[in-house]
C-alpha cells in the first residue's frame, strides 16, 4: 500500500512545497531543469503520496512493490525533492543538490547510494527498456506489481523508445505504465519546431499499447487517470499515458516557454516563485 | 617447450553456448537475451530448455542492453548476446549508463569478435571492442582462447557480480585447455616457463603463440608464454614477475593495436618496470572480406608474426 494515501487536499499542499523544493534548488546551485520538474510535479506527487504501493525502506529488487523509473533524468529536481519529502531520506538533503560529493547528482545515479534510484538516466531514451527488464524480471519471479515509467516528449526522438515500445507489445508486458510528459517542449524550442512528434497516441496504438490521456497538472483529472491505466494492466497490453503538463506549471513566468528548460531563476525571480507557491505550512529544508 | 597437443578443433562461440546451457541447469536466475542471432550465438539450446528465461529482442540491441540492465533489478542475470560489433559500438551509451554507471550485473557475451569471422567484412570485424569495454569503470574484460576456456569462463561470469564483457568468436580452432579448469577471472594462465622473453597473448592468439613459442624453442629461444584471458582486471602481478625474468615483451591480439591488450601491458611497464614491448595486432585499420586465415595473414596475426615479434623484442633489450 501507499505509505501516505493522502487525500487531493494534502497532495495539492506536498506538491506546493515539492515545487518550492525545485525553485530552491536549482537557485542554490544556479543549474538543473525546473521547467520539466515544475511540470510533472503533480505526477511524481501523485504516484509516491497515493498511488504506488511502495515501502521507504528501499531495496533495489523492491519485492513486491511498484517500482518507479525516470527516463528523461534532467528533471531530477522534482524526483529528489518527492523521494525526500516521501520519506526516502532527509530533506536537508536536498541542500547537497548538484554539489560536490553529493548523492543528488545533477542527474539521477545509483552510483552514490541514493535510497529510491535504481539506474542511472539522463543520456536520454534509455529508461523504457529498464522498466520493461525489470517488469519482465517480475513476472518470472511471480510479482504481479506494477512498473511505472516517465519519459518526455523530446525524448521520444530517440529511437530506443520505439525499439522499446516494439519489444512491449510483441512480449505482451503488461504489467508497465508509460507515461510521456506532453509539455510540448524541447531545449531548442517546440517540439512541433525542432521535430514533429505527429499523432502520439495514433503511433503508440500502432504498436500495440493501450492508450490514454491525462491532465497532468489537475489532480482531479489525473488520479482518475492513473486509476484507468492500472486497471488496464494485466490484460495483454502495454499501458501508455500521454500526460499533458504545462513546463513552469505552478510559476507564471516560467509557464509555457521552453525557455526555463535548464536555467535557474536569480534571486528576485525566486523571490516571485516562492510567492507563487504558498503553502499552509511551509517546511522548506 | 612444453608439448601441447589437441584432438578436437571447435569454435569459442560453442563454448559460450553449451556453458549457458549448463549454467541455466545450474541457477534458476540465469537468463539469456538475443537480438536475432541465436543460432550464431549458439544460444538454441538455451532457448529450447528454457523458453521462459529467453528473451527474443530482435534487430534492437539498445533495447536489448536495457532491458538486461532493468532484469538484473529482480536479481536476475541476464547473458546479453549478439555479435561484438553490435554488442559495443553500436550500445556504448547504453552499456556506459544504464550497465556500468549503474553499477548492473549484465552479462555482454560477444561473438564473432575481430578479423576472424572473415568473409562479412570491415562492417561486421570489429577490432576496437575490448578498447571500448576496458575504458568503462568496473566492466571485466574477458577473451578466452578456446572452447574449454570460454565454456569455463561463461560459468565463471555468472558467480561474478558486476558488468562483463565476454568475447569470443566464430573460427574452430583447437582445443588445448583442460575441460575441468577452474576459470579465475583476472588470474593469468603460465603455459610455458621461459627466460628470454615474455608472450603475453588473448583470445585466439595463445594457440598461435604456443606454436611461436616451438618454432622460437628450435630457434634457442626461451620464450616465456602467458595467457592473458582476463584483460581488466589485468593480472598485473604475473606481468610483472615474468618481465623481472625475460625483460622483454611480446603482446599478441586479434585487435587494433590502439586500446587493446598491448596497451594494457604497456602501461603496465611504462610505470613499473620499462622494457622493450613489440605489439602483434592490426595496424589501427578496419579489416575486410576474405577467409579468416588470409585475413591473419594479411593483417600481421600469424604465429611468424610472433617469432618475428620476439626476436625484435629480444634485440631490443
Amino acid at each position: 500500500m501507499n505509505p501516505h494515501n493522502q487525500s487531493i487536499e494534502e497532495l495539492k499542499q506536498t506538491a506546493a512545497q515539492v515545487r518550492r523544493d525545485i525553485v530552491r534548488m536549482v537557485h542554490a546551485v544556479n543549474s538543473g531543469h525546473p521547467g520539466g520538474s515544475l511540470g510533472c510535479t503533480d505526477y511524481f506527487v501523485s504516484l509516491y503520496f497515493k498511488v504506488m504501493n511502495y515501502s521507504t525502506d528501499f531495496t533495489m529488487e523492491g519485492k513486491n512493490e511498484d517500482l518507479f523509473f525516470l527516463s528523461n533524468g534532467h528533471i531530477s529536481p522534482v524526483w529528489y525533492s518527492v523521494l525526500a519529502r516521501a520519506g526516502f531520506f532527509d530533506v536537508k538533503e536536498l541542500a547537497t543538490f548538484r554539489k560536490l560529493n553529493s548523492r543528488l547528482q545533477g542527474h539521477p545515479t545509483t552510483h552514490e547510494g541514493l535510497p529510491g534510484i535504481r539506474i542511472a538516466s539522463g543520456s536520454l531514451g534509455q529508461g523504457l527498456s529498464a522498466a520493461l527488464g525489470a517488469a519482465q524480471a517480475k513476472k518470472l519471479n511471480n510479482d504481479d506489481s506494477l512498473v511505472y515509467v516517465l519519459m518526455g516528449d523530446g525524448e521520444l526522438e530517440e529511437g530506443q523508445i520505439w525499439e522499446a515500445a516494439m519489444y512491449a507489445a510483441h512480449h505482451k508486458v503488461d504489467n508497465i505504465i508509460a507515461t510521456v510528459d506532453k509539455n510540448g517542449q524541447q531545449i531548442d524550442g517546440s517540439t512541433d519546431e525542432v521535430m514533429s512528434l505527429g499523432d502520439l497516441r495514433a503511433k503508440f496504438e500502432a504498436f500495440g499499447w493501450h492508450v490514454l490521456e491525462a491532465d497532468g497538472n489537475n489532480f482531479e483529472l489525473l488520479l482518475p487517470a492513473l486509476d484507468e491505466a492500472k486497471a488496464a494492466t494485466g490484460k495483454g497490453k502495454p499501458v501508455l499515458i500521454l500526460m499533458n503538463t504545462e513546463m513552469g506549471f505552478g510559476v507564471d513566468f516560467m509557464m509555457g516557454s521552453h525557455k526555463w528548460h535548464g536555467v535557474a531563476p536569480n534571486d528576485e525571480q525566486l523571490e516571485i516563485a516562492l510567492q507563487q507557491l504558498a503553502v499552509e505550512q511551509a517546511s522548506d529544508y | 617447450m612444453k608439448e601441447y597437443t589437441y584432438t578436437e578443433k571447435k569454435d569459442t562461440r560453442s563454448g559460450f553456448g553449451d556453458g549457458l546451457l549448463e549454467l541455466g541447469r545450474q541457477n534458476p536466475n540465469v537468463v539469456g537475451l538475443c537480438a536475432d542471432l541465436t543460432g550464431s550465438l549458439k544460444m538454441n539450446a538455451f532457448q529450447k530448455e528454457f523458453p521462459e528465461r529467453f528473451f527474443q529482442v530482435g534487430i534492437a540491441e539498445a533495447n536489448m542492453i536495457g532491458l538486461a540492465a532493468g532484469m538484473t533489478i529482480g536479481g536476475k542475470i541476464p547473458f546479453a548476446a549478439t555479435f561484438a560489433n553490435f554488442a559495443t559500438g553500436r550500445v556504448y551509451d547504453q552499456i556506459r549508463q544504464s550497465v556500468a554507471y549503474s553499477g548492473k550485473n549484465v552479462k555482454i557475451c560477444a561473438s564473432h569478435a575481430g578479423l576472424t569471422l572473415g568473409e562479412d567484412g570491415a562492417t561486421h570485424q570489429i577490432l576496437e571492442d575490448i578498447g571500448m569495454m576496458k575504458m568503462l569503470p568496473g566492466m571485466t574484460v574477458i577473451n578466452p582462447c578456446d572452447y574449454n576456456q570460454t565454456k569455463a569462463a561463461t560459468m565463471a561470469i555468472a558467480e561474478h557480480d558486476g558488468p562483463v564483457y565476454l568475447r569470443f568468436g566464430r573460427p574452430v580452432v583447437p582445443i588445448f585447455t583442460p575441460a575441468d579448469q577452474k576459470f579465475e577471472i583476472g588470474k593469468a594462465v603460465m603455459l610455458n616457463e621461459g627466460t628470454d622473453v615474455s608472450i603475453f597473448a588473448t583470445g585466439h592468439l595463445v594457440w598461435k603463440a604456443i606454436l611461436a613459442g616451438k618454432t622460437l624453442a628450435e630457434k634457442g629461444i626461451s620464450a616465456e608464454i602467458i595467457n592473458i584471458h582476463t584483460i581488466k582486471p589485468l593480472d598485473v602481478e604475473a606481468v610483472l614477475a615474468s618481465v623481472a625474468k625475460t625483460r622483454c615483451v611480446v603482446t599478441a591480439e586479434e585487435h587494433n593495436r590502439l586500446g587493446g591488450l598491448g596497451d594494457s601491458i604497456a602501461q603496465v611497464l611504462a610505470t613499473a618496470h620499462p622494457a622493450p614491448q613489440e605489439y602483434v595486432a592490426v595496424n589501427d585499420t578496419f579489416g575486410e572480406s576474405g577467409t579468416p586465415e588470409e585475413l591473419m595473414e594479411k593483417y600481421g596475426l600469424t604465429e611468424e608474426n610472433i617469432v618475428a615479434a620476439a626476436e625484435r623484442a629480444i634485440s631490443r633489450k
